[in-house]
């Protein structure tokens, strides 16, 4: 009876061990396909950044949950500790690595596009939409254009279509669908590059975490894996 | 939910529309409104409460605690509300695991602040991260029922104690005149008398407190607005169910939402107003009984 106790005791012991051992919630906007949106039929989030977050969890023997957060205070929420990494669409971009840190890229730069109603828009004195706290927003600024910023990649088409603004900048890959769907949304000017890639944020106290995530991201560079996933999120993207 | 929902581009409108209608997501929309609902049931009665716990400070003989009650209103009443709702939850959440910290893991050799990061020791994080999300979902309505609560407890307070001078001094005559302590005749007389001062100004806040739920979307909760703003937006192929921007329909769902609540509660208030008048020595107490004598006479 006594042992049968203690090898009781000792499994809960150990079960209970195995549970509170590496939960790492994850958090992401939910709001940006095709890197992260909401699936219709789950309701849960799904996109590019849920694919390879799960895989390098699963390779990094992580016990992974996703937390949605609005953009605006995704990286305040992190710093608080409300969720233990941020995987977003977010680009690596040095004002944000003072604050936070990156794993290596997941994705290579992706390029940034405008979208605007009419292809003759003069991107020099336009009035440009983007996402508030984004690397396009920040180059919209610098560029000398006038800015108006939302806080959804929604509401920057939104603003598109209703002429609040002349185009919107956001991610090619964002875009894409609703220039490809909608016969009134044209490509305009060249695209531009920003960013150093995708990364997984992350609190910079949190340096055995990252040294883990970017293991598995590594791998997943070595045996293609990042590779295949990226061709089922993107058209014609180059890999790794 | 319906067998032919497999997939929707093959289907026809109605059909089409009937499965977008019940999809995974829209389900967590009505659901989001079970949330909201809630929120209100166990905030009202706990501002109600603190609003009495702050009305009784503030006419306290003790002059701390009647300090106390007077700063509590007038700080909250001072403050916009959307400060103390987006510093609350952050501030009490820091607080309680800065606390916990202190007294689980004391032995801990790093700062719990380190430039912007606020990190606790594993054991003392709130809710723990290897506790369930709905757990962590519990926690934030938690923080929000709070800030809602201390917010409306201040306004309540301040109702509750001006409908409690309200009360005819004569009846708090009579009281200690029968010999009553000042708990009996606060008990038995004031307290029973001043709900019929205290409804109108209840009852209005009750409508901002219906009002301001949209707040929740703020504290990171996914209320009935994130779900309007999240399913009203353009949806392309990437979604099953791709349609154009329709926030406005959402939008006035809401808008319908919010005025059928409102109007609903309105009419309790008005039938609640009728029962408490009824005896009381004010005007419509009063009108009340001459209807009720002229019933008797004719």
């Amino acid at each position: 009876m006594k042992t049968v106790l203690i090898a009781s005791a000792a499994l809960a012991l150990t079960a209970a061990a195995a549970l509170a051992q590496d939960v790492v919630r994850m958090g992401t906007e939910g709001a940006y396909p095709p890197f992260n949106f909401i699936d219709d039929a789950t309701g849960e989030v799904a996109g590019f950044d849920i694919d390879v977050g799960n895989e390098a969890c699963s390779r990094a023997e992580l016990n992974c949950e996703w937390v949605k957060n609005d953009w605006d205070s995704i990286i305040p929420n992190l710093v608080s500790g409300n969720f233990d990494t941020i995987m977003a669409g977010m680009s690596i971009t040095p004002e944000r690595d003072a604050v936070i840190d990156f794993t290596q890229n997941y994705l290579p730069p992706e390029p940034s596009a405008y979208a605007a109603l009419s292809d003759d828009v003069e991107i020099g004195d336009a009035v440009i939409a983007a996402q508030t706290g984004t690397i396009q927003a920040g180059y919209v600024v610098e560029s000398g254009a006038t800015i108006v910023e939302f806080p959804t990649p929604d509401d920057t088409i939104a603003a598109v279509k209703n002429g609040e603004a002349d185009a919107v900048l956001a991610d090619k890959a964002f875009l894409e669908p609703f220039v490809n769907e909608d016969p009134d949304l044209f490509f305009v000017a060249d695209d531009v590059l920003l960013g150093g890639g995708l990364g997984v944020g992350l609190r910079e106290s949190d340096t055995e975490l990252k040294i883990k995530l970017d293991a598995a991201i590594q791998s997943m560079k070595d045996d293609g894996s990042l590779n295949e996933l990226i061709a089922k999120w993107f058209d014609e993207r180059p890999g790794f | 939910m319906f067998q032919f929902c497999t997939d929707p581009s093959l289907l026809s409108d109605t059909r089409w529309m009937l499965c977008y209608l019940t999809s995974p997501k829209h389900i967590a929309f009505y659901y989001s409104f079970g949330t909201v609902l809630g929120l209100l049931a166990i905030t009202a009665p706990c501002a109600l409460m603190l609003g009495f716990g702050g009305a009784v400070a503030m006419r306290s003989k003790i002059a701390p605690v009647r300090w106390f009650g007077r700063g509590y209103t007038s700080m909250v009443r001072g403050i916009p509300d959307i400060v103390f709702f987006l510093f609350m939850p952050i501030a009490v959440d820091q607080a309680l695991e800065w606390l916990r910290h202190k007294v689980i893991c004391p032995d801990w050799p790093d700062p719990v602040r380190r430039g912007s990061d606020f990190v606790v020791c594993a054991e003392a994080k709130l809710p723990l991260s290897t506790s369930a999300a709905w757990v962590h979902d519990a926690y934030s309505i938690f923080l929000a029922v709070l800030a809602f609560s201390i917010v409306f407890g201040a306004f309540a307070a301040n109702v509750l104690s001006g409908a409690m001078t309200a009360v005819p001094r004569a009846q708090m005559e009579t009281a200690e005149a029968y010999g009553m302590s000042r708990r009996q005749s606060f008990w038995r007389i004031l307290v029973p008398q001043m709900w019929v001062y205290a409804l109108p100004g209840l009852s209005n806040l009750w409508q901002i407190l219906v009002k301001a739920t949209p707040l929740l979307f703020l504290l990171g909760i996914t209320d009935i607005v994130y779900w309007a703003r999240e399913l009203g937006g353009a949806k392309t192929s990437t979604f099953s169910y791709p349609h154009p921007d329709w926030r406005l329909y959402y939008f006035l769902f809401l808008l319908v939402f919010y005025l059928a609540l409102t109007s609903v509660s309105e009419r309790l208030f008005r039938r609640a107003m009728v029962r408490l008048s009824h005896g009381q020595a004010t005007m419509a107490g009063e009108a009340q009984r001459k209807a009720d004598t002229n019933e008797v006479t004719a």
